[in-house]
């Protein structure tokens, strides 16, 4: 039954929606299992497609799973309507309403849900000072920037103090320095609310920065859950490890298991590889290790003390606070490695033969 | 999925500039509007200031006794003027018949156009197709068609009498019942159309929206989807009401001429009346009242839709 009852605002059980019927049909999740816990600002990372708007939806109540539940602290919420839940979105394009002021697109879900005139009054001026909006009130909501806009369907959305605030790409009209500066200003309303932020993006980035947990989604199906670092560092399959930040893949044989790592051969050199949780690799594996998790040593020719990778630089890429620099391995393959433009390290140049230094537990084996 | 930046004001007064070059494309209407509308308007505000000659048409004599028959009678012996308020209640009438038929259709032309408004894209113009029917045979032919469905041997009465309902038939035709069936029938199509147009344009991510802020369906109707589709309510509702009112084919048929309407009122003065004057001057007074309810309307509907 259900863990921690009491520690996850969303419990989302064994969650299939299907569209259409018949040989039409299309499955946009098969049972998905997501926690989500209290107070979290949790992600939903995929490609387009992958359901994570799918999944939003469902938990707002503008779609009804076709089979699973979805429980908001225990209670299942999946067959009521979106009136009924207190869960707010705040929409994409912002979906305000253009024939209302700041201040009454804000006041309307509280006016909604029947409050006091005072109380509206009171809490709309609260939301406006939140979200920096005071002197934009009485605006028409035509008559503000995109930037603003995005502010007041924040403020829209929290004003009635839901329980869980879904996110669907706000960002994602913005451009960049503005949605640098609104991804600082959601941790800090997630941080100053206390309220349960659950964010949909496709953006790799933005849920690395701003999530305490990111589940990664393709194709229906949660691949992984779990922190940036856990994400970004022990990815568990190749989808999660090529869509989140850059990588290299090794071909590499099993020779032995235990507990949580296992003794991989890539190219003749031996290396220990982190597994995934539950996952006994045996025969042929994939290897990944990040571009910065390497080091790049001159010569390469003594193979014994540089881990016995190395190959010759085909390209060299300046990207100001680092180079990357790619590596036709001995043997077939590449590789690349990022390294910090710092003062004092070597450079090395297209032509050049190097070693490769793994750094200690950087290699992962992926389940595939 | 983000939407295109909206074109700066900047952009589309350009359009609008190089299309204001075709100063002659209005031209045709213009001439037509001139020549057919204008012309004989004039010719209506100087007869209805003349005097009837005994066999129709006017004397060249100026009169404001069409006017003053409007609403007073002479008196045959003693010539004085009496207060008569026949052709007033007439008017009454008629404005009473317009404004039901106006509800009706909206009350009935709503639903209709969300619904067709909320068809698949691909589905919407077939639906549109089936909204214009009835526009493909005669105005005349479709009265007539409803005189046979509802007169006392007709298809009602027919079916419920079959069926034991009733003993004998209900009077419909001829009756203010029948006058209004036949106005909504004439005019709905003028009140979905507007309606629909409207409504197709609604950004359904709004009713999302307010249904994600604990707004009801009935709440999201009056809050959201009525208030945003105002322009297509005040444009339905002018569409109906305006040729509901001066309305004569309808009234003609359907109402047996006793139960008379101002088209068919103004017809008789040209007609049997022998009194173009008088005709006359109750067009115009038809026009002016269109304006002023009009005027009222419209000042009214801009006001309700700022306050959303």
């Amino acid at each position: 039954m259900p863990e921690q009852p009491s520690g996850s605002a969303i419990a989302i059980r064994q969650v299939s929606k299907v569209f259409g019927s018949g040989s039409d049909a299309v499955t946009a999740l098969a049972q998905v299992d997501i926690d989500i816990r209290a107070n979290e600002f949790f992600t939903l990372l995929g490609p387009s497609g992958c359901g994570k708007t799918t999944l939003l939806r469902l938990i707002a109540g503008f779609d009804y799973p076709t089979t699973g539940e979805i429980r908001l602290y225990g209670d299942d919420i999946a067959q009521l309507p979106p009136y009924r839940r207190p869960i707010n979105t705040v929409f994409q394009n912002y979906a305000l309403f253009p024939h209302m002021t700041v201040a009454q697109n804000i006041g309307f879900g509280l006016e909604m849900l029947g409050r006091p005139k005072a109380e509206i009054a009171a809490r709309i001026d609260e939301m406006l000072r939140l979200v920096r909006m005071e002197e934009l009130k009485n605006r028409r909501t035509s008559q503000i920037s995109g930037g603003q806009q995005q502010r007041v369907a924040l403020a829209r959305a929290l004003a009635p103090q839901p329980k869980v605030l879904l996110l669907d790409e706000p960002l994602s009209a913005l451009d960049y320095k503005l949605r640098k500066e609104m991804q600082l200003e959601l941790k800090r309303l997630q941080h100053e609310t206390g309220i349960t932020f659950i964010f949909v993006t496709h953006d790799q980035e933005e849920a690395l920065t701003m999530s305490d947990r990111i589940a990664v989604m393709s194709k229906g199906r949660v691949l992984q859950i779990g922190t940036a670092h856990d994400i970004y560092d022990k990815p568990a399959e190749r989808f999660v490890a090529n869509f989140i930040g850059e990588t290299n893949f090794l071909d590499a044989e099993v020779t032995g298991v235990d507990a949580a790592t296992a003794t991989v051969r890539v190219k003749g050199t031996t290396l220990q590889a982190g597994l995934p949780e539950g996952f006994r690799p045996a025969g042929k594996a994939t290897v990944v290790i990040r571009p910065e998790h390497a080091e790049l040593e001159a010569g390469g020719a003594d193979r014994g003390t540089l881990g016995g990778l190395g190959g010759v630089i085909t390209n060299v890429v300046f990207f100001g606070t680092d180079t990357h620099y790619y590596i036709a391995l001995d043997g077939g393959g590449d590789f690349m490695v990022r390294r910090q433009n710092s003062r004092g390290t070597a450079a090395f140049a297209s032509g050049d033969r190097v070693g490769l230094r793994i750094d200690p537990g950087a290699a992962r084996v992926l389940r595939d | 999925m983000s939407a295109p930046p909206p074109a700066s004001p900047r952009e589309r007064q350009a359009d609008r500039s190089a299309a204001r070059r075709n100063r002659w494309l209005a031209g045709p209407a213009v001439t037509i509007v001139a020549l057919f509308g204008i012309v004989p308007l004039l010719i209506v505000l100087v007869y209805s200031f003349l005097a009837p000659a005994p066999y129709g048409g006017v004397q060249w004599k100026f009169s404001t006794d069409a006017y003053l028959n409007f609403l007073f009678q002479r008196d045959i012996f003693s010539d004085a003027l009496e207060f008569s308020p026949a052709f007033l209640l007439i008017y009454l009438r008629s404005f009473v018949f317009a404004v039901i038929t106006t509800l009706i259709c909206l009350a009935l032309g709503f639903p209709t156009a969300y619904f067709m408004a909320t068809r698949p894209p691909e589905q919407r113009n077939w639906w549109v197709l089936l909204i214009t029917i009835p526009f493909w045979s005669n105005l005349l032919v479709r009265t007539l068609a409803i005189m046979f469905i509802i007169r006392d041997e007709g298809l009602i009465n027919m079916a419920l009498m079959g069926l034991g309902l009733i003993d004998k038939p209900i009077t419909m035709l001829y009756t203010n019942f029948a006058i209004v069936l036949g106005l909504f029938y004439s005019f709905l199509p003028f009140m979905v159309l507007p309606l629909y147009s409207s409504l197709e344009k609604l950004d359904f991510r709004l009713v999302e929206a307010a249904h994600d802020l604990y707004a009801t369906r009935r709440q999201v109707l009056w809050r959201i989807v009525i208030p945003m589709s105002a322009p297509g309510i005040v444009a339905g509702c002018l569409l109906v009401f305006i040729p509901a009112l001066g309305a004569y084919v309808t009234p003609l048929i359907l109402g047996g001429g006793t139960h008379l309407m101002i088209g068919d009122l103004i017809a008789q003065q040209f007609g049997s009346g022998r009194n173009w004057p008088l005709g006359s001057a109750q067009a115009l007074i038809l026009m002016a009242a269109v304006l002023v309810a009009l005027w009222v309307y419209v000042r009214n509907a801009a006001k309700g839709g700022k306050h959303g």
